[in-house]
């Protein structure tokens, strides 16, 4: 079952181009490792697709249905790279950020229900923050409040899960549990994951496809492929197509 | 100073009106100073503010009651400010600024060219609760029940939208609306709050009450109520104090608002001094 479709994109910021001629499929399960410069459009794409952007040519499909009129935004997880108004002294608690998760479902007016009391509190158990649910925000070490996005994403069980750059904060020991977690939400719970990262080296442990990006798709397709891709050789170089390919610990 | 206890107080109707109506609008901006102090939007009240002087100014010269005239051109105003952040690209600080120094010059013009009410436009400067009419507190009231009815109805919104607002898009909140929403709420309360402290202090009530609760909240929750509480407090005490002590009633309003901060402030260093001192390394809140 195709979960998301995205056809022939295209955007400028202003006048430069930021992303040509982006096509792509993903399907129920996959993870996709996306991948690629600073400036190559991998945030953009996830923008677009999320409807935060508005892109210039092309069409992205979300379940069957046309980005612009798709509603059913609780089978979307995200986790964005910072939030946009979060700020160290916000007063709201653990519990309370995790519960932002579910407005996604709920029609006016958004109301937490006991059945909801439940999904919040098994979502603060899957990221292992239910000891600090009490906790202000701002309280919090950077890889807690990570975890509490992470919770605030899942909450809802979302089908496709959506995360930029998520690691980039967190040391390395956190680093790898927040991969395996993600890896157990893939595997056992089928959530679709998408996830920009710098972390090539990490990414082939767990992706189960690639998307490299440069503005254009540079590659698309299983990691088996990729590195036994000739072209990707010529592109990336023996050693970073090797260092993407590395997939043991 | 006037010996007079809080039950003889409450024997005068005049001082009965300005607590009713005082306190209504004391948990209003106390709510939305919440909102507001969290999205770096702290002195739109001090901008919608200059702007009501200046509908009082027109209110005057039209021979109207001056809430009937200000409370559209306020929320116009309200949603200039808003208009301005979005396509002309500014900061919340410089929209606040436009759109608050044409208000305010367009009242001294009116005062200027008409002449003759100078003194009732400025008496709008500083108010005067204790002279609160019987339809000036239904009207305070009933103000107060549909900003709040607003904000308990989109609360959840409210708060999604505040904490991080490209989250609350993806999640399919209408986040224009909401901010629209806030403004216009705003721009309500601003000009009911003329009557309690005047216009030169609105903003007071607006952020004291918030910026007090954020020292010792302990959700987002309890910011609100603690707001609340201390905005209401603030009202009644000052009132009383304003009567007991013969001063004037707003600026009272505004001090006893400080003080509350100041010992939530005080407060706040005594109990993180203490949680170090327990367990050290504890990140500063």
């Amino acid at each position: 079952m195709k979960i998301l479709s995205v056809e022939q994109l295209g955007f400028r910021y202003n006048s430069v181009e930021v992303l040509s001629d982006i096509s792509f499929s993903v399907d129920a399960g996959d993870y996709i490792g996306l991948v690629g410069p600073n400036g190559s459009g991998k945030t953009t794409v996830i923008k677009i697709i999320l409807g935060l952007l508005q892109q210039e040519k092309g069409s992205v499909t979300l379940f069957g249905t046309d980005s612009s009129a798709f509603r059913d935004r609780q089978r979307i997880g995200y986790l964005p790279q910072k939030p946009t108004h979060f700020n160290p002294h916000f007063p709201a608690t653990v519990k309370e950020i995790v519960s932002l998760g579910l407005f996604s479902k709920q029609r006016f007016p958004k109301r937490i229900t006991k059945d909801d009391q439940a999904l919040i509190y098994d979502a603060m158990a899957m990221a292992e923050v239910l000891d600090i649910s009490d906790a202000l925000i701002g309280e919090l070490s950077g890889g807690q409040q990570q975890r509490v996005l992470v919770a605030r994403a899942v909450v809802n069980k979302p089908e496709l899960l959506i995360l930029d750059e998520p690691t980039t904060a967190l040391d390395p020991e956190a680093r790898e549990h927040f991969f395996k977690v993600l890896y157990e939400l893939n595997r056992r719970e089928n959530v679709t994951v998408i996830l920009i990262t710098h972390d090539i080296a990490s990414i082939g442990k767990y992706a189960s496809k690639l998307l490299y990006l440069d503005k254009k798709v540079v590659f698309y397709g299983s990691f088996e492929d990729f590195c036994l891709s000739e072209n990707m050789t010529q592109y990336f170089g023996e050693f970073t197509q090797h260092l993407i390919c590395h997939r043991h610990d | 100073m006037i010996d007079m206890d809080i039950v003889t107080a409450l024997q005068y109707e005049f001082i009965r009106r300005a607590f009713i109506a005082g306190s209504f609008i004391a948990l209003v901006c106390s709510i939305l100073g919440v909102l507001l102090v969290l999205r770096r939007l702290s002195l739109i009240g001090d901008g919608l503010a200059h702007v009501t002087f200046g509908s009082v100014a027109i209110a005057l010269l039209l021979r109207q009651h001056p809430a009937i005239v200000a409370i559209p051109i306020v929320m116009l105003s309200s949603l200039g400010i808003l208009k301005l952040m979005q396509k002309a690209r500014l900061y919340g600080d410089a929209a606040i600024g436009i759109v608050s120094s044409i208000g305010i010059a367009a009242g001294i013009l009116i005062a200027a060219r008409s002449g003759g009410f100078n003194v009732d436009l400025f008496s709008f400067l500083f108010g005067n609760i204790l002279a609160i009419s019987n339809a000036e507190v239904i009207t305070s009231i009933a103000l107060s029940i549909v900003v709040l009815s607003v904000i308990i109805l989109f609360y959840n919104e409210h708060f999604s939208t505040t904490f991080d607002e490209e989250f609350a898009r993806v999640s399919g909140i209408n986040v224009q609306k909401i901010n629209a929403l806030l403004v216009l709420l705003t721009g309500i309360t601003v000009v009911l709050t003329m009557k309690v402290v005047g216009i030169m202090l609105t903003s007071a009530l607006l952020i004291l009450p918030a910026v007090t609760a954020l020292q010792i909240a302990k959700s987002f929750k309890h910011t609100m109520l603690l707001s609340s509480l201390t905005g209401v407090a603030s009202v009644i005490i000052g009132i009383y104090a304003s009567l007991v002590l013969n001063l004037p009633t707003g600026a009272t309003i505004v001090m006893v608002n400080f003080f509350f901060f100041v010992i939530a402030f005080l407060l706040r260093h005594v109990v993180q001094k203490k949680r170090r001192s327990i367990r050290p390394g504890l990140p500063e809140l």
